[in-house]
């Protein structure tokens, strides 16, 4: 039953994620280390920011032991495991649209506090600015295509839209963006 | 092109790195969870389980901080990052005129607030009431299409008030939507360029763009407005063409309501109306654009009841073809006849939004369907409806104006029918049509659709002069300086007006076609350039105004005719039809900045709608008059 790390390292993850469903320890292990880092950086581009992402992290690989068990090696991995990724983050923004009501009386002391950082954080703050002028969808959609260099038919298949659709959104982006950047430069 | 996502990827592939820790702990958490769940056969409910750290307070923060990232304080930031700003685009007809046509930079069109649809109410109260529209037929078929009608409208009547309660957390709507336009013509000084050479325009899509933007309760983008479409939106009864000619040019010269100095000069074309049961057969292939962009109210489903609205009015020996695009390009229904009304309605509900826009395909194989229908002596016409967007494998508008150019010479008409508003590509939609000779409608209502296809199915679908095109010389002697309003994508350079090769618009069976020139004698206070001190002595023309010379080229054929009419100064009494077109050339000049009306304003210019009505069987005037009253509203 066990094996050797360097099998596991070469091991696909289909292989690996069918034997961790099936109760595979050092499977599952060798499968969580291999793609920490791509949930962590989805997680991150789908949110904004790097604790939500951290915790978002958790929460999957956390609930994953029980998700493997709809493992059914449809899919590839990866795409499988980006659809989980999307699906907890539209859990969590439904979540914050809640909280977030409460959290609105600290604005105005955050804002006066930000303003002292703001000018390291420049390049991230054009990078929210844009992601927060997009749609949650068209979000997603970026963060999958650009983010994650899927192709338009991949992140069809992780979202659950046609890969026309997936075209049409990044098209939109584009516009959205030359928007932007004509309403800044005004 | 590329560049914006270029920005965007990179900024979004510099991840932060995984901190180990928290690496180390999501494994062992994940792990635990693992060896638990193999000892227990108790569905796990980890999401719920999980520990609670705090986390409901920090999630605010969370959302807290995304909010900050909108504030301006980044404008610097992203404009260094340097995405496009603004775009040009290039007219067809424009490739020939000395000035470039720069789109201006849309404005975001915000929602009519509570306040402002209120006031838009009272207004509307205070118009007489709007006659209503003459009952589509008394037959069966009439009967159909009017029920057809009440289902969309009910539908329409909900859709602004969703529009008008944004979600919190939606990002704000951008308006993409891009016009075609160009700085106002400038007076001329007849001495220096003695002859205006243009081409006229039959398309309405500015006039019903604006309509829509005034009952939303915002003034329109000035660059959306294009004053003679909107004088040639409305029907005109000009006097009819005698014998077989193709149309007949009315002139009409009247004092300026705006300026005692100056009179103007109304150009009133009426094209033959022949008769309706000797024309050919048309063969109508309707190209839909249904890419996901077109899943909303005021679209597709609009579309559908509009096309629906035409069938009634088809002949049996008609063909009606369908062909849908969105990712890939596909015929929806093969060439059916029209009298197989149940067939057609059937393909057409069938249509369903999503996927993306292929244009270019789309296009390609409905010439291939409209060349492949059209017999000896029959019409063949591509009407095109869509929200402007052609943005898969067609990114270049010239490459499609180029296609459309090429396809125009096999005889296949186009109309290109603009449906919805945030993204609608008017300069697409206009190059398009233009090229493709045909005209560009807006339609934002099912009113609109019948106006557009039903009480002028005649005249939009059949065509009667092609490349029509209009030259004045004006005469040095009695006139000094003029200035032609509107027309000013459609200027032509002066020797495209003999060349035949250079394409202009066409005019449709019994349409009519206004042109208005504002003109100043030698002499008159109102001069705005001072003469030349060495100016040219100007030979004498007698009392004539000056000379106009209409071309067009009879449809099928490649040569053109010239009819030439003097223009002379006598003034009998102008009728309604002329003083109505000056009241809505007026209400256009108002839109856009009013340079040449001195203290002339709304309300001057109601009045002389007002009083300029006539018999206004379907009440567009009285429309007009509405939507004039709520524009001098909003701009007080």
């Amino acid at each position: 039953m066990r094996q050797s790390i360097v099998m596991l390292m070469d091991t696909p993850d289909e292989t690996l994620a069918t034997a961790a469903a099936a109760g595979d320890r050092a499977a599952f292990s060798a499968l969580i280390l291999r793609h920490y880092d791509r949930v962590q950086g989805l997680a991150w581009r789908l949110t904004g920011n790097p604790t939500a992402a951290q915790d978002l992290a958790q929460d999957i690989f956390a609930a994953l032991p029980v998700k493997l068990r709809h493992w059914r090696a449809e899919a590839r991995f990866t795409t499988w495991l980006y659809r989980v990724v999307v699906n907890a983050a539209h859990d969590q923004r439904r979540r914050q649209a809640t909280r977030a009501r409460a959290a609105e009386g600290w604005g105005t002391w955050e804002i006066a506090r930000q303003d002292e950082i703001v000018s390291d954080r420049e390049r991230l703050d054009w990078l929210a600015h844009a992601m927060t002028q997009l749609s949650p969808e068209l979000r997603d959609t970026v963060a999958l295509v650009l983010g994650e260099e899927l192709t338009q038919a991949q992140a069809g298949e992780v979202l659950g839209v046609s890969e026309g659709t997936v075209a049409w959104r990044m098209a939109e982006v584009k516009k959205r963006l030359r928007a932007i950047a004509a309403k800044e430069a005004k | 092109m590329t560049d914006d996502l270029d920005d965007l990827k990179a900024a979004l592939r510099a991840s932060p790195l995984a901190d180990p820790a928290a690496k180390a702990a999501a494994v062992r958490l994940a792990m635990e969870n693992f060896d638990r769940l193999q000892g227990s056969t108790d569905p796990a409910r980890l999401m719920d389980n999980r520990p609670q750290d705090g986390r409901g307070s920090r999630s605010g923060v969370i959302a807290m901080f995304k909010k900050f990232a909108l504030r301006p304080a980044l404008a610097a930031t992203t404009s260094a990052v340097a995405l496009v700003a603004g775009m040009v685009i290039v007219l067809p007809l424009i490739e020939r005129s000395p000035v470039p046509v720069a789109v201006e930079k849309p404005k975001a069109i915000a929602e009519g607030g509570g306040a402002v649809l209120e006031l838009k109410e009272e207004l509307l109260a205070d118009v007489p009431a709007v006659p209503a529209p003459a009952p589509m037929a008394d037959d069966a078929s009439g009967a159909q299409a009017m029920t057809r009608m009440a289902l969309p409208q009910a539908d329409m009547a909900l859709a602004p008030e969703a529009a008008a309660m944004p979600e919190m957390t939606a990002p704000p709507m951008v308006n993409t939507e891009a016009f075609a336009n160009a700085p106002a013509n400038p007076v001329q000084v007849t001495a220096e360029v003695p002859v205006s050479t243009f081409s006229i325009d039959v398309d309405t899509a500015s006039y019903a763009m604006l309509r829509q933007s005034l009952n939303a309760g915002v003034l329109p983008d000035p660059a959306s407005v294009r004053v003679e479409e909107m004088v040639n939106y409305f029907p005109y009864a000009y006097a009819a063409p005698e014998g077989d000619q193709a149309f007949r040019p009315t002139v009409t010269v009247m004092p300026t309501p705006w300026n005692a100095g100056t009179r103007l000069v109304h150009i009133g074309i009426q094209g033959a109306l022949p008769a309706l049961q000797d024309r050919p057969p048309l063969n109508l292939v309707f190209l839909i654009d249904t890419s996901g962009s077109m899943d909303e109210p005021m679209k597709l489903p609009l579309l559908k009841q509009s096309l629906a609205l035409v069938l009634p009015d088809l002949r049996p020996e008609d063909q009606v073809a369908i062909i849908a695009y969105a990712g890939s390009a596909g015929q929806v229904l093969p060439p059916t006849p029209a009298s197989d009304r149940a067939t057609i309605l059937g393909a057409l509900d069938q249509l369903a939004a999503g996927g993306s826009t292929a244009g270019a395909e789309g296009i390609a194989l409905a010439y291939d369907t409209a060349k492949a229908m059209t017999a000896a002596g029959e019409v063949s016409r591509v009407l095109l409806a869509t929200d402007g967007d052609f943005n898969v494998g067609i990114d270049d508008p010239e490459a499609l104006k180029g296609f459309i150019t090429k396809e125009r010479e096999a005889g296949v008409y186009l109309s290109v029918l603009g449906f919805g508003r945030d993204n609608l590509d008017d300069a697409t939609m206009q190059a398009l049509a233009q090229n493709g000779n045909g005209m560009a409608a807006y339609i934002d209502s099912l009113s609109e659709a019948r106006k557009v296809l039903v009480d002028q199915l005649s005249g939009a679908l059949l065509p009667i002069a092609d490349n029509v095109k209009i030259q004045i010389e004006w005469n040095p002697a009695t006139v000094a300086e003029y200035r032609l309003i509107g027309y000013e994508t459609r200027a032509l350079r002066r020797e495209d007006f003999n060349n035949d090769k250079v394409d202009a618009g066409d005019i449709g069976a019994g349409a009519q076609v206004t042109a208005i020139y504002e003109i100043t004698a030698p002499g008159s206070p109102a001069l705005r350039n001072d003469p030349l001190r060495y100016g040219t002595a100007t030979a004498g023309g007698g009392e004539e105004l000056g000379f106009l010379r209409l071309r067009h080229v009879a449809p099928g054929q490649t040569t053109s005719q010239l009819q030439e009419t003097p223009i002379l100064p006598e003034m009998a009494a102008p009728g309604d039809e002329a003083r109505f077109a000056v009241a809505m050339a007026g209400f256009g000049q108002l839109l856009t900045g009013a340079t040449y009306l001195g203290d002339w304003g709304w309300d001057q210019a109601i009045a002389l709608a007002q009083g300029a009505r006539g018999e206004d069987r379907f009440g567009y005037r009285a429309e007009a008059i509405g939507l004039m009253r709520l524009a001098q509203a909003l701009g007080k």
